[in-house]
């Protein structure tokens, strides 16, 4: 995977969105967005419930289809037939209920896609887990099973799982959003030390201090919209719509 | 005459044992042919019921429903002496098998729909993300998930099914109960009845404990 080795800063974009819109029977979700993400950038995703954000980042790997527009992965379009699996296997993706394999070990959770979906033998595939595993503080429950852990150890498995397909994208549905308080730190921790690998990150989310540490640029949506895309800095010291204004300063006051 | 003697006439069902435990035989026999195949075409039928396009999944809905619908007893008569008609002549084992398969796979059809259905969107997702294609996804990641739910009512309809073979007997299979009636006319006594009646027992009580055990089993690992 030559493009891997693309430079991090590199400002040809891995993703591109053309004009897309997405209806439900009667629902507008997606408003014409327009939106291009860089190789290695760490995008964040903000916004009040039912904006949009996670509709948008589930049209990237096609968990949601689009009703018009185009949206191109690596030089991939994305839509059904035979490229559509190329393209999820290259756009990693962790929820924000964790949806690891029940039935499996954390390890087989870990190792299983890339031995079924690149066919790397099982040993090779096993090792690599364990390596990803401890990369996310958890080799010392490589045997255990989910229902074993904790919410914030289930989702760094999941993180763990996602980037044992090595993705060029990883896709970050509120993934602190089911945890407890107390976890959502170690969680957004390894997030974090992802962020400085360069593999190139959307992240939807209601922590704004994350936000604000990690990102690159941060996205302000609202009904179905882009409203706002800025800096950190600049959108949340100083944002330039009534709208992120209203949002940012109710998420201030709630936040205390 | 006393009861003993009536019903557990030692003497007749020493004499009437080795009929019997040949129609024991047969009806097992004939039973697992058919769990075999309802199981495999069950599979078969929920996948297409589920994922096929349009047209045949109306056929797959439509052959779940009729044979849901069909009394066992009218459609072994037909598949016994109407297709004969036909040029399609099954022999009593065959016809038995045919007829309980066709019931039984649309039974367990539904019984793995509700498994599918109950396993969680998310699965679904987390495998498609991954990069599984369909068949992989269905056989690592969702299928193992939907049998384990269904281990207990599957189970339910397997013993329907076996109880279900004594009606072979009215296609002159000499399966257990054929056996037991006629030993039973021939000493002119009911006691092989009363010994084919035991003979089930022991098949399927085990089994009806253990629908249970699973699921008490399953209550509490939710």
């Amino acid at each position: 995977m030559s493009q891997k080795t693309a430079s991090p800063s590199g400002t040809d974009p891995i993703i591109t969105m053309r004009k897309v819109e997405k209806h439900y029977e009667t629902f507008h979700a997606l408003r014409d967005i327009n939106f291009d993400v860089r190789r290695g950038e760490v995008v964040a995703i903000i916004g009040p419930s039912g904006s949009g954000k996670s509709t948008l980042i589930r049209c990237i790997n096609r968990l949601e289809t689009i009703s018009s527009g185009e949206i191109v992965v690596d030089g991939t379009k994305v839509e059904d037939g035979k490229s559509l699996a190329l393209v999820r296997a290259e756009v990693g993706m962790v929820f924000q209920q964790f949806n690891l394999f029940p039935h499996m070990s954390v390890l087989r959770n870990v190792a299983i896609a890339p031995m079924r979906v690149r066919g790397i033998p099982k040993a090779e595939a096993e090792s690599r887990a364990r390596q990803l595993l401890e990369r996310v503080g958890l080799s010392a429950h490589v045997d255990k099973y989910p229902d074993q852990l904790s919410g914030g150890q289930q989702q760094r498995v999941a993180i763990a799982r996602a980037l044992a397909m090595e993705p060029l994208v990883l896709l970050f549905d509120e993934p602190t959003s089911a945890l407890d308080p107390e976890m959502v730190g170690e969680v957004l921790d390894v997030i974090q030390s992802l962020a400085a690998t360069g593999v190139t990150m959307l992240v939807v989310t209601h922590e704004m201090g994350f936000a604000r540490r990690v990102a690159d640029r941060v996205v302000f949506m609202e009904a179905g919209q882009i409203i706002e895309q800025g800096a950190p800095n600049d959108l949340f010291d100083n944002p330039q719509t009534d709208r992120a204004c209203a949002f940012l300063s109710a998420i201030m006051h709630s936040a205390g | 005459m006393d009861l003993i003697t009536t019903f557990f006439n030692i003497d007749v069902l020493r004499q009437a044992a080795p009929l019997l435990l040949r129609g024991f035989w047969l009806t097992i026999l004939l039973g697992a042919t058919s769990l075999v195949i309802s199981l495999s075409l069950g599979l078969l039928l929920v996948l297409i019921r589920l994922y096929s396009p349009k047209p045949l999944r109306w056929l797959a809905v439509a052959y779940i429903d009729i044979f849901r619908a069909l009394p066992l007893l009218v459609l072994l008569i037909l598949v016994y002496y109407a297709l004969p008609f036909v040029g399609i002549r099954l022999s009593s084992f065959w016809a038995a098998t045919a007829a309980l398969s066709l019931v039984a796979s649309a039974y367990m059809a539904e019984t793995f729909r509700a498994g599918i259905e109950a396993v969680p969107r998310g699965q679904f997702e987390a495998a498609q993300t991954l990069g599984f294609s369909w068949p992989r996804m269905m056989a690592d990641i969702i299928l193992p998930q939907a049998m384990r739910l269904v281990v207990p009512p599957t189970t339910g309809v397997s013993i329907g099914l076996i109880k279900d073979t004594a009606l072979a007997s009215v296609v002159a299979l000499p399966d257990l109960l054929k056996q037991a009636t006629q030993t039973q006319a021939f000493y002119a006594n009911p006691s092989p009845l009363v010994g084919a009646a035991l003979l089930y027992l022991v098949l399927l009580l085990p089994l009806v404990r253990l629908v249970s055990i699973l699921e008490a089993r399953q209550k509490r690992s939710r």
